[in-house]
């Protein structure tokens, strides 16, 4: 007899509630641009914040409402953007695309330990426990943090501890640029070829004890470098990429091959001087 | 029945027994919206309209339940009534303040999972507080809730500019604070019942 008093009371119960509100959901009823939904579904629903809204949908509202422009949304694709900008009658606002890029060339083949870490596998963690045991202070940790964080598989490390960036993937959502503790990713536009992959602030040859291919602050390529394409700042050279000079010549000119040229390919291309250092072998751990 | 006056229910649930501090209920909106000032008292102002709401009708089923010989039916009630009045109130901020609709974010909708107003619910009926007691107490409850968050707000905005060791911000800060404030409201404690 209880079990059909209950069933009666919650579900009269219920009905009582769900007719509240649906007349409530009637009457408060709030109206919003219909646009917003169909732009919301023509974004890729990635949520990642490079367009520097919260996500999908204030991004599609500011679409709508503030006159944002659909170029400022990287991971979608050409088409997805068109197709937006033509829905909504607005120009594309076409942003260079961005990827991002490391700075630091000093895989295990070239830089070494000067402690072995074996605490949890994670650059955030070794970082904490006196910067992480690699001799150079500034270099990367290789236990592939920005690996872990990249929501679109961009990021793989190579065999000798870098983290290798796709170009085509990457979406330059900067959540790499974020977790990496030594702060070596930037968001550079994919035009910018030339490169310093290189962080480390020491002055002079010192560092090559412990990396290889680090900028020993010689200076050569500012020298050479036409114009005011490259200067010393902080014992590292800044390319000013405004000069607009996209030549290959400051990489030939680095002893060490910190400064480096990238492909549309995914290449490397390194100075006739720097290709001679690169080792075959990994280096073992501690004084070498 | 029980006999304590109504200023002392609305005591008791405001500091002695402190929803948030005292009984560690609703900690969920306590560290998440209590980052600025502003939102935390509107949402502190929500939270105790669903309790209000939520404490009338959890008085009015409960002696219904009662009448009907089914006093089992209790929790589940409570839960569909306390669903229902934040979907209400959640259409009618919608309506009212979008920016607030906004700033609240998920924890809008997280007030139905408040076990605070549940708290609220039960302890009343537990207590067999009358309807005007019932009233008081759901008050009384929103507002200690209302003085945590707000007390935690402010803490929290003026930290946000003070020079303290990065390994302790962020939501490590915020558990330090809220357990010394909870110590704080240890004072009141064997004030009431």
């Amino acid at each position: 007899m209880s079990i059909i008093t209950a069933i009666a009371a919650l579900g009269g119960l219920t009905l009582l509630l769900a007719i509240m509100l649906i007349v409530a959901n009637k009457k408060l009823y709030v109206y919003e641009d219909p646009r917003i939904d169909k732009v919301e579904d023509m974004l890729p629903h990635a949520n990642c914040g490079a367009c520097g809204y919260p996500g999908c949908r204030p991004f599609a509202e500011a679409l709508v409402f503030e006159k944002s422009l659909p170029g400022k949304c990287t991971v979608s694709t050409d088409e997805g953007r068109q197709s937006i900008a033509e829905f909504l009658g607005v120009d594309l606002g076409a942003e260079e695309k961005q990827v991002a890029r490391l700075a630091c060339a000093g895989g295990t083949n070239v830089a070494i330990n000067r402690a072995q870490y074996v605490g949890i596998q994670s650059c955030q963690a070794a970082t904490l426990v006196s910067g992480g045991g690699k001799g150079c202070f500034w270099g990367c940790l290789g236990h592939g943090d920005c690996e872990v964080v990249c929501d679109f598989d961009a990021i793989i490390m190579n065999e000798h501890g870098l983290p290798i960036v796709d170009t085509e993937k990457c979406t330059a959502c900067g959540d790499c640029v974020e977790v990496c503790p030594k702060d070596l990713f930037s968001l550079q536009p994919i035009s910018h070829k030339l490169w310093v992959a290189c962080k480390n602030l020491e002055h002079g040859e010192a560092i090559l004890e412990d990396c290889q291919v680090g900028c020993t602050s010689c200076g050569k390529c500012a020298m050479d470098a036409p114009g005011e394409l490259i200067t010393m700042k902080n014992n590292l050279p800044v390319i000013n990429y405004a000069e607009g000079h996209n030549t290959q010549e400051p990489i030939q000119r680095c002893p060490t091959g910190a400064i480096v040229w990238l492909d549309d390919n995914g290449t490397v291309v390194k100075g006739k001087e720097s290709r001679k250092i690169i080792r075959k072998g990994a280096r073992s751990l501690g004084n070498s | 029945m029980n006999t304590e006056s109504l200023g002392t229910i609305f005591l008791n649930a405001c500091l002695v027994n402190n929803f948030v501090l005292a009984y560690f209920l609703g900690i969920c909106p306590f560290l998440g919206v209590s980052g600025k000032m502003e939102t935390a008292t509107k949402m502190g102002g929500a939270v105790m309209f669903v309790m209000l709401i939520s404490s009338m009708c959890a008085y009015g089923i409960h002696a219904f339940l009662v009448s009907i010989g089914a006093p089992f039916l209790q929790l589940i009630s409570y839960i569909v009534v306390i669903a229902s009045t934040v979907q209400l109130v959640e259409m009618f901020i919608k309506k009212i303040s979008p920016a607030l609709f906004r700033s609240l974010g998920i924890f809008l909708p997280l007030i139905t999972t408040n076990c605070a107003i549940l708290g609220v619910a039960l302890f009343q009926t537990n207590k067999e507080y009358g309807f005007l007691e019932s009233i008081v107490y759901a008050l009384g409850a929103g507002a200690g809730f209302t003085l945590a968050l707000v007390l935690i707000a402010g803490l929290r905005e003026q930290l946000d500019f003070a020079e303290i060791p990065k390994i302790s911000k962020g939501t490590a800060l915020t558990l330090f604070i809220a357990g010394i404030l909870s110590l704080c409201f240890m004072g009141f404690a064997g004030l009431g019942a």
